[in-house]
C-alpha cells in the first residue's frame, strides 16, 4: 500500500524547461518577475498549474507560496485543474456574439456532450467560454491547441471536432 | 486577416509584403532606414522630433508619446525601462496582432528608436498570452535583430545597449493598463496603481518607466524617415497621423483599415468594408471599442473621426475598434455581453468597480431575461455617475461610461423588454434578433 507521501508528486522542471529557465532568471532584475514565465515553462510541461507546482516555483524564486497562488488565482489561461486533451476556448464577447458565437457553443455542447467549465469523461474535450481573445475581424472564433480557429461556420467546427475525435490534426481542417 | 489603407498608408506601409516579418524582406523594404539618422541625431532631438509630430497613445488613452518621453527624468542613477503594450484586449481591438505577425521588425525599429531618445536600456514586450503565433513571429524577429547587432550589447557601434525581452500575459484584460501591466511584468496580480507616482518616475521594478503602445512605436521608424512636420501635415488639428482602425460586427468586410484623422466616420467605414452586412440598415456605431459610449446611426453619419470630434460627441477614438450595430442587433443583448466583460475583467481592488461591474450585468441581464423592471432601467442610468472617477484606474469608467450611453439612446429596448407580456423566446440575437420579437419592438 502506498503511503500518502508517495503518492504525493513533487513537481520539477524537466531538464529542457531547467535550462529555459535559469536563462528566464537572468532577464529579469527581480526573482518575483520570474513567476509567470515560470508558471508558463509549467504549463508547457505538464498543461496545468497543480499546487505542488506553485510550490515548486514559489520555492525556486525564494516567493511566499501564497504570492504564486495569488498570481495563478488571477490569470484566467493559468488552469488549476487538467484540462482535456483538445481544450477548447470559444470567445463570447460582442462581435463574435454578434456573428453567431452563441450558436456555436450550443452546437459544441451538442457535438461533445459538455457545457462551458466542463471536461468529458473520456478526457478528450474540455470547454470554457472565454472573453475577447482580439480577433474579432474573424469572428466568430475559438482558440484549441494554441492555434486560432477564424471565421468558424457550424460545417467548419463539426468538421475540427471530427478531427479530434479521429485522433487526425484538427488544423487541417481549418479551411472554408 | 485583411488590411487595407483609405488613402494615406503608413503603419500598415508592408503588411502587403508577404515576407516583411523577416529582417531580409523589411529590410528590402527601407526597413531600419531610419537609423543612421536616429544615431547621428541627439537623445533629446529624437524627443522633439516626436513631439512636434503630434503622434497620440495609440493603445487608447491617446496621450501624446512626445511629451510621455519627456516626463522620464534625465538624470537618475535607476536604469530606464520601456514596457511594450501588446496585452490589446480592448474588444473589438486587433490591429497591434497584425503588427507583430506582419510587420515585428517595424516594433523593434521603434523600440530602438525611443530606447535611443530616452536612455533606456531594456524593453519589455508585454504581449497577451492567447497570441501565441504573434509571439512566435515577433520572438523570431527579435532573434534575427540580435544577430545581426540591432539589439544586443553595443548596438550598430553607438556603444548603447538594447535588450528587448518578449513577456507573456496569462488572461487578465486589466493588464491592458499600464501599471497594472507594470504589476503584472513583476510576477504579481495585475492590479492597477495609485497615480501619481506616474510610471516615467516610478515604474517598473521601482524605476522611470516609458509604457507604449505596439501601434504608437511602430510609428515611429516613419515619423524618423520623414520628419515630425510631415507627420503632424497629416490628419487634423490634434490628431496627426493615420490610424489603424480595427473594424468589425455586422459589416460586409470586417478588417483592419488605415486612415488619416479627420473623414467622416460612416463615410470611412462604408468605403473600407463595403457597408453593413447583407445590405441591412445601421442601427449603430461603437467607435473606440467597447468602453466607447455608443453612436446612433444618423450620430456616425454626422461625425469626423478624430480625438477631438469624438470626445465632442460624447465618445471616443480609444483603441480604434470600430464596431458596428446593425437593425437586427439588439442593443440590450449588446449591453448585457459587454457588461458581463467588466464583470469578468474587473482587478477587484476597488469597490465602485468591484460591485458596478456586477450590478450592472445582473441588471442588463434580468431585463434581457424579461424579469426586469422599469425602475431597472433608471437604476442601472443612476449607478454609472458613482462609478466614474472613483477608482485607481478607469476600468468602472469604461463599463459606465458605455452603460450610461446605451439605456439613454435606445431606452425604447429596454423598455420593450420591460413591457412585454412574454419574454422573446430565443435568447436574443445569434447574430441577430429573434423576427417575431423584432416586430414588437
Amino acid at each position: 500500500m502506498e503511503t500518502a507521501a508517495a503518492q504525493k508528486s513533487t513537481f520539477a522542471f524537466n531538464a529542457e524547461n531547467e535550462a529555459k529557465f535559469q536563462a528566464l532568471v537572468g532577464k529579469y532584475p527581480t526573482k518575483q518577475a520570474v513567476v509567470l514565465p515560470a508558471l508558463w515553462l509549467v504549463i508547457e510541461q505538464q498543461g496545468w498549474v497543480s499546487t505542488d507546482a506553485m510550490d515548486y516555483v514559489a520555492r525556486r524564486l525564494e516567493q511566499a507560496p501564497v504570492a504564486v497562488y495569488a498570481v495563478v488565482e488571477f490569470y484566467t489561461m493559468f488552469l488549476t485543474s487538467p484540462p482535456g486533451r483538445h481544450h477548447i476556448q470559444l470567445c463570447h464577447t460582442l462581435t463574435c456574439t454578434m456573428r453567431g458565437c452563441e450558436d456555436l457553443q450550443a452546437q459544441i455542447t451538442e457535438e461533445t456532450g459538455i457545457g462551458p467549465g466542463e471536461k468529458s469523461e473520456d478526457g478528450l474535450f474540455s470547454f470554457e467560454t472565454v472573453e475577447c481573445l482580439g480577433s474579432c475581424g474573424t469572428a466568430p472564433m475559438m482558440r484549441m491547441g494554441n492555434r486560432y480557429y477564424e471565421n468558424l461556420t457550424r460545417e467548419k467546427l463539426a468538421r475540427v471536432i471530427r478531427a479530434c475525435r479521429e485522433e487526425r490534426d484538427p488544423a487541417a481542417e481549418d479551411h472554408d | 486577416m485583411r488590411y487595407e489603407a483609405v488613402g494615406k498608408k503608413l503603419i500598415g506601409e508592408r503588411f502587403d509584403v508577404p515576407d516583411a516579418y523577416t529582417r531580409a524582406g523589411y529590410e528590402r523594404d527601407g526597413g531600419y532606414r531610419s537609423l543612421d539618422k536616429l544615431f547621428a541625431m541627439k537623445p533629446e532631438e529624437v524627443i522633439e522630433e516626436v513631439k512636434r509630430s503630434g503622434l497620440r497613445g495609440r493603445g487608447g488613452a491617446g496621450f501624446p508619446a512626445g511629451m510621455k518621453w519627456s516626463f522620464v527624468p534625465k538624470s537618475t542613477d535607476k536604469p530606464k525601462y520601456l514596457c511594450v503594450n501588446a496585452d490589446e484586449g480592448e474588444p473589438g481591438t486587433f490591429k497591434d496582432r497584425l503588427i507583430l505577425e506582419h510587420d515585428p521588425h517595424a516594433l523593434i525599429e521603434g523600440i530602438i528608436i525611443c530606447c535611443y531618445a530616452v536612455g533606456i536600456g531594456t524593453a519589455y514586450v508585454y504581449v497577451r498570452g492567447e497570441y501565441d503565433h504573434p509571439i512566435a513571429r515577433f520572438q523570431g524577429a527579435v532573434d534575427e535583430a540580435y544577430a545581426a547587432g540591432l539589439l544586443g550589447k553595443n548596438v550598430r557601434g553607438t556603444g548603447r545597449d538594447i535588450d528587448v525581452v518578449v513577456h507573456k500575459g496569462a488572461g487578465a484584460y486589466i493588464c491592458g493598463e499600464e501599471t497594472g501591466l507594470i504589476e503584472s511584468l513583476e510576477g504579481k496580480k495585475g492590479q492597477p496603481r495609485p497615480k501619481p507616482p506616474f510610471p516615467a518616475v516610478v515604474g517598473v521594478f521601482g524605476c522611470p518607466t516609458v509604457v507604449n503602445n505596439v501601434e504608437t512605436l511602430a510609428a515611429l521608424p516613419w515619423i524618423m524617415n520623414n520628419g515630425g512636420d510631415a507627420y503632424a501635415a497629416l490628419g487634423t488639428g490634434k490628431s496627426t497621423g493615420t490610424m489603424l482602425f480595427s473594424i468589425s460586427g455586422m459589416v460586409e468586410r470586417p478588417g483592419v483599415y488605415e486612415t488619416e484623422f479627420g473623414v467622416n466616420l460612416w463615410d470611412f467605414i462604408e468605403k473600407a468594408t463595403g457597408g453593413v452586412k447583407d445590405g441591412k440598415k445601421l442601427k449603430a456605431v461603437i467607435p473606440g471599442g467597447s468602453s466607447a459610449p455608443i453612436l446612433t446611426a444618423d450620430e456616425a453619419r454626422a461625425v469626423t473621426l478624430d480625438y477631438e470630434s469624438l470626445a465632442a460627441a460624447g465618445t471616443m477614438v480609444g483603441s480604434g475598434a470600430i464596431m458596428v450595430l446593425d437593425e437586427d442587433t439588439c442593443v440590450v443583448k449588446a449591453l448585457e455581453v459587454i457588461m458581463r466583460f467588466y464583470a469578468h475583467e474587473s482587478c477587484g481592488q476597488c469597490p465602485p468597480c468591484r460591485e458596478g461591474t456586477y450590478w450592472l450585468y445582473r441588471l442588463v441581464k434580468r431585463i434581457r431575461e424579461g424579469k426586469g423592471r422599469l425602475e431597472d432601467i433608471d437604476l442601472i442610468v443612476s449607478i454609472c455617475p458613482d462609478m466614474l472617477g472613483r477608482t485607481v484606474c478607469v476600468l468602472a469608467d469604461a463599463a459606465a461610461m458605455p452603460a450610461a450611453s446605451y439605456v439613454k439612446k435606445f431606452r425604447h429596448e429596454f423598455e420593450a423588454y420591460v413591457n412585454a407580456e412574454q419574454p422573446p423566446e430565443r435568447e436574443i440575437p445569434i447574430g441577430g434578433i429573434d423576427a417575431e420579437w423584432a416586430s414588437r419592438l
